[in-house]
């Protein structure tokens, strides 16, 4: 007994409905190509043998050959010339084109195979061509008949694929690799830690103790998603750096170093703590008030309710914040990068090194990163997030009466003000920064950072702009596409889509950005079709890759409040997919559809480690641009480009919320005419 | 779609699936066969769980069967997606579209079908009118009570004319009275369009009320179909008449049958029943049904019995009586004047071989 053949006919139904398929194909052929190909382009290039040792001989011994003869026409003629130069082209066109095996390297070959063969038919060739050098050195016979021969040993060698560890043992034998490693760990669960215990303090005074702060908890949840990644590391520099505010000119202390692993974390916690208060706190509101009511109507004491009732419904919801924070620092690239000083982490030390070392360890180094990230995100995904929506279950069912005791309020509250206006204020140095003359020497007010800035170019700010824009746009549309189907369909390839999209948000900006770049420098499978690199197709992608999985997760959330049975109606009348999307589904998500549209654009837009590698001349962005500037110690330009990019995303949001709320109005305005 | 009414007809249809606990398959709807003749109103009647609404919802398309074939009209439908089948779905919830005002969620199937606007604003207004919601087509659902989505729900239904109307527990948000109401409601306009309807209830009056034919599902498979008198004094089985209406069983030995009667014992105490229509043979053992208003208390009688409950409600008085080891539930409607048995008295029941039903 099977029910094979109530799922063949849910296959044919499916099938008769070519928008549906349609739509499946384009969102399988999308996570296909932009997620799952370029991974796996790493992965092949840091799992594979090289033959570009070969391809490097080939290239020189045929060079030799050449210039032996390189300006006497006759000798030209010769198959030993014809051999070297065919080895030259040869290794010139794989270097051009990748390991592809093109048209022009398959003559090539075959004028090689030819030449090799005359040599052996016609021995004296070789004593000719040796002869015919008109160079102050004489060339022996047997040079010539070497290099023949390492080049016949050599090329056939060449584009012979196998698997092999070697690449790994080779960077896991370097001691400077190691401390990398060592040093992201280590920073991720010191960065987790802190900013879990921070983000508690957070969300149990928010929600468990009367306080009069609310408005700071809504500036400092707001901050982190409308700021750019580094704005902390760059105020941090400002305020206690060499010649920072505080510690130089009001401390006077000369020798402030802030470079290492005590700002990174410093920066690190102050930019994750609002994302581990957020999750925190939804999930302590939504604890039973009656459930510690009964506890402390027993006899505890409020300590012995928190160890006992709060603190163990909580727990999985902890770890949870604890490994999400230790994903972003594992993944984050920007604080490293301008706060680090020696201090290196994985994904900063690869862009560092990236012109370093061959793409085979760089990709390997790639595969490192986002094995960790993985690892972490399956524990947080497969084992905490479920425990943890065990407690979300139930609302509360009555308001809490919050916590009044002075001895407890007042240090709590105390502590969280500290550390909000503390927050408050470095997020608040960069509009103030922007407006002095020259950090550190000049202190005068001066809008001439602005003035330059946008006078000068403004090219980075309108592709910003733009491409953001495109991308909020098609990952808005694509997740409520991939929401959808994955939500309301039964489908061959549903699991792999929710997966794969999930799975984006596991992979580190870096690991995403090299792993684009490798994929399409050439073309997919160094074909020449889609050479994205270096158009905004490919910034547009990495932008749509990145926020995918947010706009899914919230769109799955807001189609499962929707009653199945009202789509069904819509199809039961008559109407086909695209119908029921359109005029029943969409209206209905379109909340999740503009908050998506805005998360997006502030994502894209304050976007750092994918896109570092993708930029080109033709298509400039704001945060690169930030980090050129960092670089060369013009805070207060940083600070006026930052400014800027938080006002742009800032508008953004106000906008939405301006469409949003005018909608639901109009719609209650017309409840309200009847 | 046409706007003849279809007749459909079930045949051998199974439903599989797989227990999600133990990851074994079962069938939810087992090899059932069902021919529903073009304008009959059909009941599919069961307790939760029974395969009914799995039933209706592969009519409707959203299951695919696992065995057999549907059939609407003449044309078999197996491959037909829910929006290329000739039907229109009554939901539980009403499913109505709360981003669209009342006039909207009942123009909505027409629309799709391109009707023009004119005729799609005559058709509506009167459709309205039908069901009792003049003047409320700018209103939104949620300004509507629950009798009214319910109306909203049926005149977007039966506005595309579909050759059959599907109704999935379509009263069981209403309050007791409105449920009453509405069922009648819905019977009316079945019957002034003379649609086919077929209706998945788990409530067995509003069964009895509205329907041509019922069909009492049990674990998938069909227990009974028949009218509703038919269900109501012949049932087939004991599920049947107690799923139907309250039923007492007594086991009871056949003694003899004839043309028009049989002889029966119970407890050794001889009397005469009604012929049931499956075969007898003297000697075999039987369960016979007794309906608690078929039978009254009386001094004398055919059985002996000891009152063990006895309890006023009004309309009627409620006795509990013990016959032998069996207990028998008895009602005694209006009984004003007559003779009030308490507690503990000994007593006889009452009742002709035409109130008695072997099985």
């Amino acid at each position: 007994m099977t029910n094979v053949k109530s799922k063949q006919l849910d296959r044919k139904k499916l099938f008769a409905d070519p928008v549906t398929v349609f739509a499946i194909i384009l969102v399988l052929a999308f996570l296909l190509l932009f997620v799952v190909y370029p991974l796996c382009t790493i992965l092949a290039q840091s799992f594979t043998t090289d033959d570009t040792a070969y391809v490097n001989n080939l290239s020189k011994n045929g060079k030799a050959l050449v210039t032996y003869a390189a300006d006497d026409a006759e000798m030209q003629q010769n198959p030993v010339y014809r051999l070297g130069s065919a080895a030259v082209a040869y290794s010139k066109e794989y270097f051009a084109r990748g390991k592809t095996n093109t048209d022009t390297m398959k003559t090539l070959r075959a004028e090689m195979d030819g030449a090799l063969a005359e040599i052996d038919a016609d021995e004296s060739l070789l004593a000719a061509y040796a002869a015919a050098v008109k160079s102050e050195t004489p060339v022996a016979e047997e040079d010539v008949a070497n290099l023949c021969s390492a080049i016949a040993h050599d090329y056939p060698e060449i584009g012979k694929v196998g698997l092999t560890l070697e690449v790994y043992f080779s960077i896991f034998a370097s001691k400077k690799f190691l401390q990398v490693v060592r040093n992201t760990l280590m920073l991720g669960a010191i960065s987790g830690l802190c900013s879990t215990v921070i983000g508690f303090l957070f969300a149990y005074v928010d929600v468990y103790v009367k306080t009069k702060l609310r408005g700071i908890f809504k500036v400092i949840s707001m901050l982190p998603i409308v700021s750019p990644p580094f704005v902390l590391s760059l105020s941090m520099i400002m305020l206690f750096g060499k010649k920072g505010i505080i510690t130089y000119h009001l401390l006077n202390i000369k020798n402030a170093n802030i470079y290492g692993l005590h700002g990174i974390l410093f920066v690190q916690i102050l930019t994750f703590f609002p994302v581990t208060y957020l999750m925190l706190k939804g999930l302590l509101a939504n604890i039973d008030p009656s459930l510690e009511e009964s506890s402390r109507n027993m006899g505890a004491s409020r300590w012995r309710v928190f160890k006992d009732i709060t603190l163990p419904l909580l727990l999985p919801g902890i770890g949870n914040a604890f490994l999400v924070s230790f994903i972003e620092s594992v993944a984050d690239f920007t604080n490293p990068i301008m706060i680090g000083g020696d201090f290196d982490t994985l994904a900063a030390y690869i862009y560092m090194q990236i012109s370093n070392f061959d793409t085979r360890s760089s990709s390997a180094m790639a595969v490192v990163l986002l094995t960790i990230s993985m690892i972490l995100f399956i524990i947080e995904k497969y084992f905490l997030e479920r425990k943890s929506v065990a407690t979300l279950t139930g609302k509360a069912s009555r308001v809490r009466m919050q916590i009044e005791d002075r001895s407890v309020r007042i240090p709590t509250t105390a502590l969280c003000a500290f550390v909000g206006l503390f927050v408050i204020g470095m997020y608040a140095m960069v509009p103030v920064g922007a407006l002095f003359k020259l950090w550190g020497k000049d202190f005068s007010l001066t809008f001439k950072h602005f003035v330059n800035v946008l006078g000068r170019d403004t090219k980075p700010f309108t592709d910003s702009l733009y491409l953001s824009f495109v991308a909020s746009i098609i990952t808005s549309l694509l997740s409520m596409i991939i929401a959808y189907l994955i939500v309301k369909k039964k489908f061959f390839g549903r699991r792999f889509i929710e997966f794969a999209t999930m799975f984006a948000m596991a992979v580190p900006g870096t690991v995403l950005g090299i792993a684009i770049l490798r994929g399409f420098i050439t073309g997919v499978f160094h074909s020449g079709v889609l050479v994205l690199v270096g158009t905004s197709t490919i910034l547009i992608v990495a932008f749509v890759v990145r926020s995918l999985p947010i706009g899914t997760r919230s769109a799955v959330a807001a189609l499962n409040q929707i009653d199945k049975s009202i789509e069904e109606s819509a199809y039961d009348m008559g109407a086909g997919s695209i119908k029921v999307f359109t005029s029943i589904t969409l209206p209905l998500i379109s909340d999740s559809f503009f908050s998506s549209l805005v998360t997006t654009f502030a994502r894209s837009i304050t976007a750092t480690s994918a896109v570092i590698f993708l930029i080109s001349a033709r298509w400039q962005l704001i945060t690169p641009q930030i980090m050129h500037v960092v670089d060369r110690g013009q805070y207060s330009v940083a600070c006026a480009y930052a400014t800027i990019m938080m006002l742009i995303v800032y508008v953004a949001i106000f906008a939405m919320q301006l469409v949003v709320s005018r909608m639901s109005r109009s719609r209650r305005i017309k409840e309200q005419k009847v | 779609m046409s706007n003849t009414k279809k007749g459909v007809r079930l045949s051998n249809i199974s439903k599989i699936y797989i227990d999600p606990k133990t990851n074994k398959p079962f069938k939810a709807v087992d090899s059932i066969n069902v021919d529903i003749a073009p304008g009959d109103f059909v009941t599919l009647l069961g307790p939760s769980g029974c395969g009914k609404t799995t039933t209706l919802r592969m009519i409707a398309g959203f299951e695919s069967p696992d065995e057999g074939e549907i059939y609407l009209g003449e044309q078999a439908i197996n491959e037909l997606t829910p929006n290329k089948r000739d039907t229109a779905m009554v939901f539980q919830s009403y499913a109505l579209f709360p981003h669209m005002n009342i006039f909207d969620n009942v123009a909505y199937g027409l629309k799709l079908r391109k009707v023009p606007k004119d005729e799609i604003r005559k058709k509506v207004f009167d459709m309205l009118k039908l069901v009792g919601l003049e003047g409320m087509e700018n209103r939104y659902t949620n300004q509507l009570s629950g009798g009214q989505q319910q109306r909203v729900a049926l005149a977007r239904a039966l506005i595309v004319e579909p050759g059959v109307l599907l109704f999935d527990e379509p009263l069981s948000n209403l309050d007791a009275k409105l449920r009453v109401y509405m069922r009648t409601e819905i019977r009316r306009i079945q019957q002034q369009f003379g649609i086919t309807a077929i209706y998945v209830t788990h409530d067995q009056s509003e069964a009895m009320s509205i329907s041509d034919n019922i069909i009492i599902m049990n674990k998938g498979v069909i227990a009974q179909m028949g009218t509703p008198q038919q269900i109501y004094y012949n049932p087939a089985s004991e599920f049947v008449a107690d799923f139907i209406g309250e039923a007492n069983f007594l086991k009871v030995k056949v003694d003899s049958v004839e043309a028009d009667k049989i002889g029966v014992s119970f407890n050794g105490v001889r009397f005469a029943a009604r012929r049931p229509e499956i075969k007898l043979e003297a000697g075999e053992e039987h369960t016979m049904m007794l309906r608690p208003e078929g039978v009254r208390l009386a001094e004398t009688g055919v059985l002996p019995c000891r009152v063990i409950l006895s309890c006023f409600m009004g309309s009627y008085q409620n006795y509990h009586v013990m016959v032998g080891d069996t207990l028998v539930k008895i009602t005694d409607n209006h009984p004003v004047g007559r003779r009030v048995f308490n507690v503990g008295e000994e007593a006889f029941l009452d009742f002709s071989p035409i109130d008695t039903h072997l099985m």
